[in-house]
């Protein structure tokens, strides 16, 4: 046994070096070691009321698999996360755990929670390594499902159904699959091989990915049908940036994080001129908003080589909805944080490229209906911050080209698809989820949805179908 | 991967491909584009379908080299495969009878408005085609183009064939004759779009333009496309291409397209260097 001293320790996983950092895009959390891991797993008290598990939008077994890596049995480990949560090497990783099960651990109320998120990832990528994430196939029975869109969402449901038995096709707009898992999240903090490698797993066990479809324009929901398709399920995620109606708006240089993340992670423009896709190389970099989003993009631009990368937030720091871990390596890696700033406007020179971004103080007032601060500005308080790329990142609404074309769908005031209990959309034999639903925008939430979505189009199956 | 049926070399620098597409082939119609990636490492274009057949399910595309991709897709042939296509993509033309109608195609543009005049010409209207390039040998397609429209009035920037000057002088000349024309539409350099827009403003004639901004996705996700029509942003892959010439900001479309000329034109310089060398 440990003595309660070091039973309060957290473990702290070993990061890359400051250096290699800000010059690359490798991963920057290493994770824990086998001896770490045990340490850690041994420090959880193995609740039987688990308030970690309620805490988790997927319900993983979280005291169960701390268990079984306590015994050494990774294997089992890996089956009960799985059994919840189809990607845990992406969400080991990008789970926001410090408001989720982490925030739940009994453990918490002496700030010494269990590391719920690195335990996943330990054992998700031995399990990776090892190939134990190998598909249990049952029979097919030639159920077709055609899953519309290749993120968290759309993966969780290809999985569940192609163990079922079921034909399952994904198509993907993008020419690689992987949704925001491939496109958003930068390789620093989600390499790209642990994406390939999921995706590869589920290619293995039968699942086809279909690039370069745009369903609804290269092919139609109703075509999908007649080609034999019995269930659709639509996971497109949101997928359109908010831009902020001010001056300036459209000076090159001002970009939204969705354009400078797809160049950057997807179209590596990082590695320009190797790769055809070029991305500024800004000196001054501002960048607007407070979530992982505009805290991967400031950590983006250091490396891409800026010189002064800056985060402006409208209210404070701590209200920022980023992973706290994230920020605090922005700003080991340089990055500046100016909370209770807004933006006004972007300025421009002669070639209408940006040269700074004119923003205003707040101050907080009230809590508003989201349970934080309403920042509101302080008059005369204006002032000026150089800038030679600005980039937005306010959050995203719902995508109309898809929804467009099949007027039939309802949807809410925002334009995400209505779905009930069950997951289905008002459509017959149509099925969605993640964030094209109005989530929480977070992986873990879209894959719980895609469980949730895959239970439901299997139920309807055995009535009808099969 | 998407298989070149042929390629024809219209002009100096100017490239028709017909590529083996059956999907895009078969849902496309007049003003939709696809977004191309020559190979795995290159960078994602738009460009605007100039014809697609879904009998023999091919597309047509028709490209100016301007820079790296461009060059690479030109250095294709028959037989060889491209590595990615999307589409079709943003919203199809709004084509209807209108009476007399002119369509303006400039430089590359020549060829961006046949599916217009076809379709325009098909539901009765007649059609003008006011078409025309920098010289001589930059003309594209001018043959083609007569055998769909009722008249076709011809110029170049330097006098080497047809009118000495630019579509949009060709064009007011024509409107001054002709009081009868219910629509414009044109495709060609920012420049002459914004021309030709100046030209008919005054006159109240219906306008459209097909906006070429840089893109990436080409379904509405990464908002680099985005141009300002009547003070509103839009973004042209999904709620465009085609605008109405009247409230489009031809300035800021202008601009933005030019955000990566320097570097480009280096790597541009750098790769044709390369293929000189052999």
């Amino acid at each position: 046994m440990m003595d309660s001293e070091e039973a309060s320790i957290r473990q702290m996983p070993k990061l890359l070096t400051l250096e290699e950092r800000v010059r690359t895009f490798n991963e920057v959390n290493l994770g824990f070691n086998e001896d770490q891991a045990q340490k850690e797993a041994a420090r959880c008290l193995q609740c039987p009321k688990a308030f970690c598990t309620s805490g988790c939008p997927a319900n993983v077994g979280i005291p169960q698999f701390i268990s079984a890596i306590r015994n050494g049995d990774y294997k089992r480990a890996i089956g009960i996360i799985c059994e919840t949560n189809s990607l845990p090497a992406v969400t080991g990783r990008v789970c926001q755990v410090e408001m989720q099960c982490e925030k739940a651990c009994i453990l918490n109320k002496k700030r010494v929670p269990i590391s719920i998120g690195l335990l996943e990832r330990f054992v998700a990528d031995i399990a990776l390594k090892k190939g134990w994430k190998k598909l249990k196939c049952e029979q097919s029975h030639g159920g077709k499902v055609a899953v519309v869109g290749s993120g968290p969402a759309g993966l969780t449901v290809a999985g569940d159904l192609v163990k079922l038995g079921y034909d399952v096709t994904v198509f993907e707009a993008f020419h690689k699959p992987g949704g925001v898992l491939v496109y958003g999240i930068p390789s620093f903090r989600l390499p790209k091989d642990v994406v390939e490698k999921e995706i590869k797993t589920l290619e293995e066990a039968g699942v086809k990915f279909v690039t370069n479809v745009f369903v609804g324009k290269t092919l139609t929901l109703s075509e999908l049908f007649k080609n034999g398709y019995e269930a659709i399920f639509i996971g497109i995620g949101a997928g359109a940036p908010i831009i902020l109606n001010i001056l300036g708006i459209n000076l090159s240089g001002v970009y939204t994080a969705n354009e400078f993340l797809v160049r950057t992670v997807l179209m590596k423009a990082y590695l320009f001129p190797k790769y055809d896709t070029p991305v500024d190389s800004g000196r001054r970099v501002v960048i607007v908003g407070g979530g992982n989003t505009a805290v991967d993009s400031a950590r983006a631009a250091v490396r891409l080589g800026a010189e002064e990368v800056t985060i402006v937030y409208r209210r404070s720091e701590e209200d920022m909805p980023a992973r706290r871990e994230e920020v605090l390596r922005a700003k080991e890696e340089g990055v500046k944080v100016l909370p209770l700033v807004s933006p006004l406007r972007f300025v421009g020179d002669e070639n209408n490229h940006i040269t700074k971004l004119e923003s205003v103080r707040n101050k907080l007032t009230y809590i508003d209906k989201t349970g934080r601060p309403t920042p509101i500005s302080i008059e005369g308080s204006n002032f000026f911050i150089k800038a030679n790329m600005a980039i937005l990142a306010i959050g995203q609404r719902a995508n109309k080209a898809f929804t467009q074309t099949i007027p039939e769908i309802k949807l809410d005031r925002d334009g995400y698809i209505i779905v009930n209990y069950e997951s289905r959309t008002s459509l017959n034999r149509v099925w969605a989820g993640g964030d094209i639903i109005g989530g929480t925008a977070t992986v873990i939430q879209a894959i719980g949805d895609g469980k949730r979505a895959a239970l439901n189009i299997n139920k309807t199956f055995d009535k009808s179908v099969r | 991967m998407y298989t070149i049926l042929d390629k024809v070399q219209l002009a100096e620098g100017i490239f028709k491909v017909r590529i083996d597409a059956p999907l895009v082939a078969k849902n496309w119609k007049p003003g939709q584009f696809v977004v191309l990636m020559v190979n795995e490492a290159g960078e994602r274009i738009p460009l605007t379908i100039v014809d697609g057949n879904s009998n023999d399910c091919t597309i047509s595309l028709v490209f100016q080299v301007v820079g790296r991709t461009t060059m690479l897709l030109a250095s294709k042939n028959a037989g060889d495969k491209i590595f990615s296509i999307l589409g079709p993509l943003g919203r199809p033309s709004e084509v209807k009878k209108y009476g007399d109608v002119v369509v303006v195609g400039g430089g590359v543009g020549v060829a961006e408005i046949f599916p217009q005049a076809r379709a325009l010409k098909s539901l009765g209207n007649y059609v003008i085609g006011v078409v025309g390039a920098r010289t001589y040998s930059r003309l594209v397609l001018v043959e083609e183009l007569k055998s769909i429209c009722d008249e076709i009035h011809v110029c170049t920037d330097d006098g080497s064939y047809g009118y000495r000057g630019f579509v949009s002088d060709l064009l007011k000349r024509l409107l001054e004759k002709k009081d009868t024309i219910g629509y414009v539409y044109a495709v060609g350099p920012v420049q002459m779009m914004k021309a030709v827009s100046e030209v008919t403003r005054d006159r109240g004639i219906r306008t459209f333009v097909s906006a070429n901004p840089i893109m990436i996705d080409g379904t509405g996700m990464c908002g680099v496309c985005r141009v300002i029509v009547g003070g509103e942003i839009k973004f042209a892959c999904i709620d465009g291409p085609d605008f109405d010439a009247h409230l489009l900001d031809f300035d800021t479309l202008e601009s933005r397209l030019k955000t990566y000329t320097q570097r480009e034109s280096e790597v541009y310089q750098k790769f044709k260097g390369c293929e000189y060398d052999g």
